[in-house]
């Protein structure tokens, strides 16, 4: 999903620099904000997974081939205002050392990956976790099907993004055909390739790594979750038995 | 790896002046574990070299030509804007098999979390003033 550059016509990607800065200025006021110095160490290991996670190249049938992104999980540990800012930095890494992900098409890959994955992720999480308690399966499964839309719901925003082009940007030969000065390809094609691959595939590893990580931390140091106190707070005292829809 | 050593009394164990695993005896249980997780994620990256496809929409010039005859013109301008210094997580040179592309896609890993992992920590660092 990392966008490289000459997909994006100036057009896109100056819109998503500019629907990146305010998000990244309140990412670094929320995070200043709301976690507290002994999480600094998590901050510095959500970012370093996250670079890593997207190292493990999947293939998919047809020769194409993806990655999870693992910020749905530093979303539902962290908050997903900090999510922004450690997929953000590891996003820049891959972009500036590795060449993976353009230097224009940087700030549109920081709202596909670094910003609707965890948005995605953390709201279906909270919505089917409900009052559960922090580490029921109940939670478990809203974790694991966090990270599995958020994943492909982000796959078909870049989808969007990049089959957009052919209508904004092109230019006319003599003979008035238009020819496409970015990608190519138009919705027909990046929506169902982006949704199917992902969906069908990389969302699965998405899924299995966001259940198991969250799964070890809500068991071992629910402490370490951002809104632990809430959670068990607002938790329903006992599980009535027969009443929560697992 | 020899902080992975147990540390003993009067054992050798400074990395680059650093009681490394003094550091790593302070640490929580969870943050230790999750550590570990990542070291060995990070053993294991070479699995990603499996996969040999090109994302898609990830493709090269080349590649957009075979697929659809030309190479649009502004994605011919702006390819190449920039040279990265470990380009497609490999060393510089041809490297075709998954063997030799092992040894760029572990520095590429350790470079990547050492990176991304300072950074981040500067970032917090930085920002977070509440020690509550």
């Amino acid at each position: 999903m990392h966008i490289p550059d000459g997909y994006l016509g100036p057009t896109t990607f100056i819109t998503m620099y500019l629907i990146m800065i305010p998000i990244w200025l309140y990412a670094g006021y929320w995070v200043q904000k709301n976690l507290r110095s002994r999480q600094v160490p998590y901050l510095a290991l959500a970012a370093a997974f996250s670079f890593v996670i997207m190292m493990f190249n999947v293939p998919v049938p047809g020769g194409s081939s993806g990655h999870a992104v693992g910020s749905a999980l530093v979303a539902i540990i962290l908050g997903p205002w900090a999510a922004v800012v450690t997929t953000s930095v590891a996003l820049l890494i891959q972009c500036l050392v590795f060449g993976d992900g353009g230097i224009t098409a940087f700030g549109a890959n920081c709202f596909n990956m670094g910003t609707v994955i965890p948005f995605v992720g953390y709201f279906l999480y909270k919505l089917i976790a409900g009052k559960s308690a922090i580490a029921s399966t109940r939670r478990i499964i809203a974790a694991a099907l966090g990270g599995y839309f958020g994943l492909g719901i982000a796959a078909g925003v870049a989808g969007f993004e990049m089959g957009i082009q052919p209508i904004l940007e092109y230019t006319t030969t003599a003979a008035g055909v238009q020819v496409p000065l970015y990608m190519p390809y138009g919705l027909n094609v990046t929506m169902p390739a982006m949704l199917i691959d992902h969906f069908g595939f990389f969302c699965w590893v998405e899924l299995i790594v966001t259940g198991l990580a969250f799964a070890y931390i809500a068991k071992n140091s629910p402490d370490v979750i951002f809104n632990s106190k809430e959670i068990e707070k607002n938790a329903k005292p006992e599980a009535s038995p027969g009443g929560a829809p697992a | 790896m020899q902080n992975r050593r147990p540390a003993r009394e009067g054992h050798q164990r400074e990395v680059m002046g650093m009681d490394v695993m003094g550091v790593f005896n302070k640490m929580d249980k969870t943050f230790r574990t999750l550590l570990i997780c990542l070291v060995v994620l990070m053993l294991l990256v070479p699995i990603g070299l499996i996969a040999t496809g090109t994302a898609f929409g990830e493709w090269g010039p080349d590649e957009l030509q075979q697929a659809v005859g030309y190479v649009p013109a502004g994605l011919q301008q702006m390819t190449g804007l920039w040279s990265a210094p470990l380009n497609g997580y490999d060393l510089p040179g041809d490297h075709e098999t998954i063997p030799t592309q092992t040894p760029g896609y572990y520095v590429s890993a350790i470079v990547g979390v050492v990176v991304a992992g300072l950074i981040a920590y500067g970032v917090g660092k930085v920002i977070i003033k509440r020690n509550d």
